[in-house]
């Protein structure tokens, strides 16, 4: 493995990464932090500031929404729990993504064909329609949002590194390591997975921004996190209801959900360029 | 005046210079060659000629075309220079010609293009020129997609196209590196003969075809010319350390002194083992069939062949990458089972490979301290840290390499140095047969005589026995005591090195060893040429495979296959090999 502060310094010059890797992080640093600093908690319903538009002096920095809970920390939460579905998610789907396409790849064969045959399976299954039947069927539940959001993501992932272990399979090196008797696993391990690095950092990124919109649909559909806790879709839900009345409970976690959409598309588009330059020197 | 005229020109890239002040000339109708090793900015020449360097280079001095100045020069102007007055052949014809076009129909774009015919004058043009430059039956061939012609048919289409124009400058860059050597001389051959008033500057790094083609040549080395002159004086009386030694490293069918292994055990046994592969529509391919070769102790034998002669499968049928579908290999007296990858960990171990490209053997993500030890790992668990270190660091140093590569990735490593690499690992579990497929070709003349010469010492220290994959007669010359010449999956004859090059029995290894590029321009270039080309092994010739394309082919030869049999010494498969004087 490189480095990683050498790859940090090299990433440093790349503006799409900085930039967008840099808001993130304030994002998320806020997120955490904000609702401490903040007087007040996410399911103490102001009676006096209904619905009360947002204004620094009063302490509703976001003013409230129509229980008149405050919806700063509202949304610092909805944040929250937005990125934590969305890393958790996406980090289901790495682990069985990765390991699922090297094994299909590397291995070869019939059990490629089995294996890649499943996935093709799974794909012509109507996703939507699974998730709302999971949610009728079960409580709803946080962690059947990660299950099932991971469920679908690992699918592309596995395609992918597959086909990028299928051509590192030929590679030299391999052939090299097979011929001095490295097992197979430890060539999947070592020889075949830090190669595959570059392209599942990039994929991971653009899965981010599926899997937060993803659960942003499900609550919107009413069907994602459950109240009084939020996400930024289900507040979007709740903003949308109130339009006309509040346009802050719509534009703020609107706003702010397309901000944190935007960075981690860029933010792949630049890891994308980086390991490109990096593969050709 | 001259027709080139190029004067102090530079290219930059960053920092970073790839031509350093290069100032030269070439006059109407003359051939130059320009030699360089790789990195030496010969194809940046060529592409700065005709304004094709990349948008991030810095390009000063001036580049005069028939006093046209070129440098600086906008594609309009270009446009009525390139292809019309000057023309370029690449490398790889492939890449050179877009698949999606019939060849036919890409060249008389050419001349649409420019505006020189147009129609069915057009068409009648190219296929003209399609004759002139040997393609079989140009008519049909005109209408063929580049993917159906061969690697040697493909440059045919590439000069043709090229040279329709008439242009008064032929560029050729590499134009046959990527060719076997009887292509690769009967395509110099061709460019020689059908150049007619066309000045041609050919790059190369090969000085034998410098020398057998061209009238002056220029030595660059790192983006600097550092010689020129006419070809004979420069070969003769070289000025500069840099090209005595570019010289010196050119192969020259001369034998080194290389004492035969005095043990005569045989290490490794092949017998009769034959490989195949499944082809869709073709059913079997037989890319070996029946080829017998014992390796003793401390001895080299180098396997010789064009490709597609089943070298390769052939290896790795013997190390059991591949299954063989009959025969057997032992080792020291040992079957090895005839079922890829179930070889025993210990015999694992006594057979080792390098591969022709180096960088691409070794892992990108690896350090070079981790790439040598994972053998270590893998076979010995119980050496120590500090032990399988040592280790490291001393089977480095007996390639040539000292500690502050331990910390090296590959891409940080020139390609000497990664073969280096190659051949540490492979040698690190003291290996008893090392298998080096083509390890040698893909690196630079001076760079492939160290890499030669350490394996050399290597055998003398250890005994180590080295089976030698090459297309390049020259290094076999150098390095093997004996070779086995294969052609289409058999072979053809097993000799010893001085017999084989001296005394060769077989039509083919003759042509085969004409074939070579002499480095030296007082020899005549050999007139008796191979013609045709390797056919495909799908759809092998009857009899003997190699009749259609022997000289000295009698009715005999296409009715019954020769079996390799002893004749002086020497096992050849040849019908005449005892009434031939080749």
């Amino acid at each position: 493995m490189i480095a990683l502060t050498q790859i940090a310094g090299r990433a440093r010059g790349n503006y799409a990464i900085t930039v967008s890797g840099g808001i993130l992080a304030a994002i998320a640093v806020i997120a955490i932090v904000a609702p401490w600093l903040s007087p007040n908690d996410y399911l103490h319903t102001d009676f006096d500031n209904i619905l009360s538009s947002p204004r620094f002096g009063g302490g509703h920095w976001f003013g409230t929404d129509d229980l008149g809970r405050d919806l700063f920390v509202r949304t610092m939460m909805g944040i929250q729990v937005t990125l934590l579905v969305a890393l958790v998610a996406s980090f289901v789907s790495l682990v069985i993504g990765v390991l699922y396409g090297a094994i299909a790849g590397y291995v070869g064969g019939r059990v490629d064909a089995v294996m890649m045959r499943i996935v093709d399976t799974l794909y012509a299954l109507p996703f939507i329609f699974i998730v709302i039947l999971l949610m009728v069927v079960f409580e709803r539940n946080f962690l059947l949002i990660f299950v099932a959001i991971g469920a679908i993501n690992w699918l592309d992932m596995a395609r992918i590194v597959r086909g990028q272990t299928l051509s590192l399979r030929e590679k030299e090196f391999i052939e090299a390591a097979r011929l001095t008797g490295v097992s197979t696993f430890r060539i999947i391990v070592r020889h075949i997975a830090p190669n595959l690095i570059g392209v599942v950092v990039v994929y991971v990124t653009l899965t981010i921004p599926q899997a937060i919109l993803v659960e942003s649909f499900l609550s919107f559909l009413g069907l994602g996190i459950q109240e009084p806790q939020t996400s930024l879709g289900a507040l979007v839900d709740a903003g949308v209801n109130q339009k006309e009345s509040a346009s802050w409970m719509l534009l703020i976690p609107g706003g702010l959900l397309a901000l944190i959409l935007m960075c981690f598309n860029f933010l792949g588009d630049g890891l994308r360029d980086f390991f490109d330059a990096r593969q050709s020197p | 005046m001259s027709l080139l005229d190029i004067d102090s020109l530079t290219v930059r890239y960053g920092d970073e210079t790839a031509i350093d002040g290069l100032s030269f000339t070439v006059n109407a109708g003359e051939s130059v060659g320009l030699v360089g090793e790789s990195g030496s900015g010969k194809t940046q020449t060529a592409l700065a000629i005709l304004g094709l360097l990349p948008r991030n280079a810095t390009v000063t001095g001036s580049i005069k075309f028939d006093g046209e100045e070129l440098q600086g020069a906008g594609d309009r102007q270009l446009d009525t220079i390139r292809a019309r007055r000057i023309s370029i052949v690449f490398q790889d014809p492939m890449l050179a010609l877009n698949p999606y076009l019939r060849i036919g129909e890409q060249i008389a774009r050419i001349l649409i293009e420019h505006q020189i015919a147009a129609g069915r004058a057009a068409g009648e043009r190219v296929i003209e020129m399609l004759d002139a430059v040997g393609l079989p039956d140009p008519g049909r061939q005109s209408r063929a997609y580049p993917h159906q012609l061969s690697g040697g048919m493909r440059q045919r289409a590439m000069i043709a196209s090229a040279l329709i124009t008439e242009p008064d400058l032929l560029i050729a860059d590499e134009p046959t590196t990527a060719l076997d050597v009887t292509v690769q001389a009967q395509i110099l051959e061709l460019l020689n003969a059908i150049r007619k008033n066309t000045a041609l500057l050919l790059i190369t790094h090969d000085l034998g075809v410098v020398a057998g083609y061209c009238e002056r040549m220029l030595v660059l080395e790192r983006g600097r010319l550092i010689e020129s002159g006419p070809t004979r004086d420069v070969f003769r009386a070289p000025q500069q350390a840099h090209t005595r030694t570019m010289l010196d490293a050119a192969p020259r069918m001369t034998r080194q002194d290389y004492p035969a292994p005095a043990s005569g055990e045989t290490l490794l046994d092949v017998d009769a083992v034959a490989v195949s592969y499944r082809e869709p529509r073709h059913g079997q391919l037989h890319a070996v069939r029946d080829v017998d070769l014992q390796l003793k102790q401390g001895e080299t034998v180098a396997i010789v062949g064009e490709s597609g002669s089943g070298k390769s499968s052939l290896v790795r049928a013997i190390l059991g990458l591949i299954p063989a579908r009959s025969g057997t290999v032992s080792f020291c007296g040992e079957t090895l089972a005839r079922n890829a990858g179930s070889r025993a960990a210990e015999i694992r171990r006594d057979l080792q490979l390098v591969f022709q490209d180096p960088v691409g053997s070794l892992n990108p993500q690896m350090r070079v301290a981790d790439i040598v030890r994972e053998p270590l790992l893998v076979h010995e668990k119980q050496s120590s840290q500090a032990d399988g270190k040592q280790r490291v660091v001393d089977m480095l140093e007996q390639v040539g390499l000292d500690d502050v590569f331990l910390g090296r990735y590959p891409h940080e490593l020139s390609g000497g140095q990664a073969q280096r690499v190659a051949i540490a690992r492979a040698l690190i579990l003291k290996p008893r047969v090392l298998v080096c497929d083509e390890a040698v070709a893909a690196l630079d003349g001076s760079v492939r005589e160290q890499i030669l010469q350490q394996l050399r010492e290597l055998q003398q220290t250890s005994g180590l026995s080295i089976l030698f994959i090459s297309h390049d007669l020259g290094v076999v010359r150098a390095i093997s005591h004996r070779v086995l010449v294969m052609y289409l999956g058999r072979l053809v004859e097993l000799a010893d090195n001085e017999s084989l090059f001296d005394r060769p029995l077989h039509p083919y290894t003759k042509a085969l060893i004409d074939a070579v590029p002499v480095p030296d321009p007082e020899v005549a270039r050999s007139a008796a040429m191979l013609t045709g080309e390797v056919p495909s092994i799908l759809t092998p010739p009857t009899g003997c495979a190699f009749h259609p394309r022997c000289a000295y082919s009698v009715d005999r030869c296409a009715r019954k296959m020769p079996q390799p049999r002893d004749v002086a010494a020497t096992i050849v498969a040849c019908h005449r090999a005892e009434e031939l004087d080749l």
